[in-house]
């Protein structure tokens, strides 16, 4: 085939459940593509001399390698290449902003000027990613020597779940502290079911369990053992504690009852499963209208969820207008097809409630767009007078998190910043503290599933080093030096 | 997995359970609880801890049963195990030597107020206990603070142990003897500690009281924990439990804790009918 018959095929959209159906119930709103569908797409791409992709991705997935599989119909080929260089391909194809990363810099896209329309490689990613789960046998890795060097992971979210796969591989023996009683960080409290099935965090749990990764559950460190500690009894430490602390919006009311932040209604509603309550003993609070504020895609999630614990009415507030939405296109479109409302250029002021301590309504001023400000979108300002009532039965505050302060604040040798990520070494995720690693949000403040992942990455290649060699000050350079080695 | 290793009727619904809990044991100090669930679809609860016992690896709970989880928990047996427990959470108390504490006790707010009182004792400081149920079949631990407590006052509201009243017409009474206190240590149902700190407040005694909001992570993740202290959100899970009595809104956080209370209510519902089902089953099968 050649390049312009390749540039004829139009992108094949992915089956999704129907939005009247699917908005009463929590299963998952894509339907995966066929085996067909997925080759067919998969002869879109141009196996570039020069693949942009892979510079695109965070990670480094050898994209026109699995792609070029898939063609060929070699799925179990494809997992391999898309396995070399990701652990989690069936989160990462599901959750990543490829639009932004792979896709935005992918030839097909530039050429039909939208990143949407390039190759669809998340969804390729996802297919190949589930095709393996389905035929239920997990590729086993090869045998490796044990080092017998013993290496701790806080947390165990994208980022640490990506440095314990990637440790365990070179033989050390790696342990992960996760404070839930579950892994997977937000992949379980915060990204709802219906965007991201739980079986398959789970799998990839599993996974790693079988090829040796130690989890120890409801360890929060820093609580039940000092952080001193877990850095004196292990060769290596990765902390990868994310974004924990909720922002609220410092508004008059925001205590009443039926105000919540994105992080509670969604972490009841996913690793408690309150969906199912009462065959799950954890409630959630259940309104007509539900108003959740902020743009992003935790916003998304939580009007989308709303919806499916019996909204009529679900509304997005931002203060911005649609273009300075951080959430993914695909999140909006969703929501939008759902029938969640956007009330864009809204801020609410205060929160109003009756006398039990409910919340009945939320006070709001409308904006309009100044001049940029320091994250380069136009600047929201009030325009006064403006004020107006909106009745709510809650309301859920998803403007954001910033790193948990939970380590940091137990280890003051700990270097942070002033909003309280902590400080590392771009490149090797090392921290002010020898044999300390970090990475994912806890460094970065909220951001996504596969900038901690590769933040998870970059941390382990450096962890390897400094485990076979010890050398600490000099760790950047002498990862370059291997690096040109292998070229 | 945790074993309950022991289990004590103390009252009517409440139980004293000493769990295998090493991790927990190790490093907690008092003042601080622990979140716990159950069984696979439990929800998280958090539970203060009443003591601990870091040979054995165990921890000492006192729990009333209000709800489904707690009746539920009721119904295990020694030798049964608990799958989640997280913790020791929350910031220890504070423990100096101030000179004269009195430590006010409510109900089953004696049981995190023991760890504190025995602190406080063993810090130097002379104790005051006033011990507060609304019967004497609800009165707990009452051996246990005695030993150490240098003086022991006990109300209850009907008067079937100790003086008739409130813990707050003790405190009043020690007060009017002479009694001069350096701190109030206050752990109890919501409404005592509002109505303990109002005069203590007035009686101007510095009063610490441990909140026991509705929680689910316990590590500052989700918020559902805020209470006004001061004019200022706290989370008091990572913040607290513990904080100056006289800058709780009370009233608000006594509003929060009923944020569930009509889903409580569907869900104790349905424990009943879940159990009187397995009930009905299980005689089907007898005469099977």
């Amino acid at each position: 085939m050649n390049t312009a018959e390749r540039l004829k095929i139009p992108p094949t959209s992915m089956p999704e459940q129907d939005p009247k159906e699917r908005i009463n119930n929590v299963k998952e709103v894509p339907l995966g593509y066929t085996p067909e569908m997925a080759m067919v797409e998969a002869q879109r791409c141009l196996q570039c001399k020069t693949p942009f992709c892979i510079e695109g991705c965070p990670v480094g997935i050898d994209i026109p390698g699995f792609i070029r599989a898939i063609e060929q119909g070699d799925f179990s080929q494809g997992v391999h290449v898309l396995k070399q260089r990701n652990l989690l391909p069936a989160v990462c194809g599901r959750v990543c902003p490829q639009e932004e990363q792979c896709q935005a810099v992918c030839v097909i896209g530039k050429a039909k000027k939208d990143p949407c329309k390039a190759v669809m490689i998340g969804k390729l990613e996802m297919f190949l990613a589930d095709w393996e789960r389905k035929q239920g046998v997990y590729a086993t890795p090869p045998e490796v020597t044990k080092t017998h060097k013993k290496v701790a992971v806080i947390g165990g979210g994208p980022a640490g779940l990506t440095v314990a796969g990637d440790l365990i591989k070179y033989g050390h023996d790696v342990t992960v502290y996760e404070a839930f009683h579950k892994a997977g960080g937000v992949l379980v409290y915060g990204i709802p079911e219906f965007r991201l099935p739980k079986a398959i965090v789970q799998a990839e749990v599993d996974y790693l369990e079988k090829l040796g990764v130690k989890f120890r559950y409801n360890f929060i460190v820093g609580k039940t053992a000092p952080v001193a500690k877990i850095v004196e009894e292990n060769d290596t430490v990765f902390i990868g504690t994310g974004a924990g602390l909720p922002r609220f919006m410092r508004v008059e009311g925001e205590n009443f009852l039926g105000v919540l932040s994105a992080n509670e209604y969604l972490t009841r509603a996913n690793l408690m499963k309150a969906y199912t309550f009462p065959q799950s003993d954890t409630p959630i609070v259940k309104g007509r209208t539900v108003i959740t504020v902020g743009g992003g895609n935790v916003a998304m999630d939580c009007a989308r969820t709303a919806l499916r614990m019996g909204a009529e009415r679900s509304l997005i507030v931002y203060r911005r207008a649609e273009e300075q939405m951080p959430a993914r296109l695909e999140e909006i479109h969703h929501a939008r097809e759902e029938g969640v409302e956007f009330h864009l250029l809204n801020n609410p002021v205060r929160l109003l409630g009756n006398e039990a301590g409910w919340i009945t309504g939320a006070e709001l001023i409308r904006m309009e767009l100044g001049k940029p400000d320091a994250s380069g979108r136009r600047r929201p300002i009030a325009v006064e007078g403006s004020e107006y009532v909106m009745d709510t039965d809650i309301l859920i505050v998803a403007i954001g998190n910033s790193p948990n302060p939970l380590v940091p604040s137990s280890y003051p040798e700990l270097d942070v910043t002033n909003w309280g990520g902590v400080i590392v070494n771009e490149v090797t995720g090392q921290t002010s503290v020898p044999g300390v690693f970090a990475g994912g949000d806890i460094v970065l403040g909220a951001a996504t599933v596969i900038l901690a992942m590769g933040h998870g990455r970059r941390a382990a290649r450096a962890m390897n080093l400094y485990l076979s060699t010890g050398r600490w000050a000099d760790l950047e350079e002498s990862l370059d030096l291997c690096r040109a080695e292998v070229h | 997995m945790h074993r309950i290793l022991y289990k004590e009727t103390l009252g009517p619904d409440i139980t004293l359970y000493r769990l295998h809990a090493p991790d927990v044991a190790a490093y907690r100090k008092p003042g601080q609880f622990v979140l716990m669930r159950i069984c696979d679809e439990g929800e998280r609860i958090p539970i203060t801890l009443a003591d601990v016992n870091r040979d054995e690896g165990s921890i000492t709970l006192i729990i009333q049963s209000v709800g489904k989880t707690t009746l539920k928990l009721a119904q295990m047996e020694v030798g049964d195990s608990i799958p989640d427990i997280a913790g020791p959470l929350g910031v220890p108390t504070h423990i100096e030597n101030v000179g004269h504490v009195v430590c006010v006790g409510g109900g089953i707010g004696t049981a995190p107020l023991y760890p504190v009182a025995k602190a406080m004792k063993e810090a130097g400081n002379r104790i005051t206990s006033v011990l507060g149920a609304r019967s004497e079949n609800l009165l707990i631990l009452e051996d246990r603070m005695r030993a150490v407590s240098d003086k022991i006052v006990i109300t209850t509201d009907d008067g079937s142990k100790g003086k008739k009243g409130l813990v707050t017409d003790a405190i009043s009474e020690l007060v009017e003897q002479g009694e001069k206190f350096d701190q109030c240590i206050c752990m109890g149902p919501p409404v005592m500690m509002k109505f303990v700190c109002l005069l203590t407040k007035k009686l101007d005694i510095p009063t610490m009281v441990s909140l026991n909001p509705i929680m689910v992570d316990g590590t500052g993740m989700c918020g559902g924990c805020r209470v006004t202290v001061g004019g200022k959100t706290k989370f008091a899970c990572v913040d607290g439990p513990e904080f100056d009595g006289h800058k709780v809104d009370f009233d608000e956080m006594m509003a929060r804790l009923n944020t569930y209370k009509s889903y409580e209510k569907v869900a104790l519902e349905h424990y009943s009918e879940e159990t009187g089902c397995r009930l009905e089953a299980s005689l089907k099968g007898g005469a099977e």
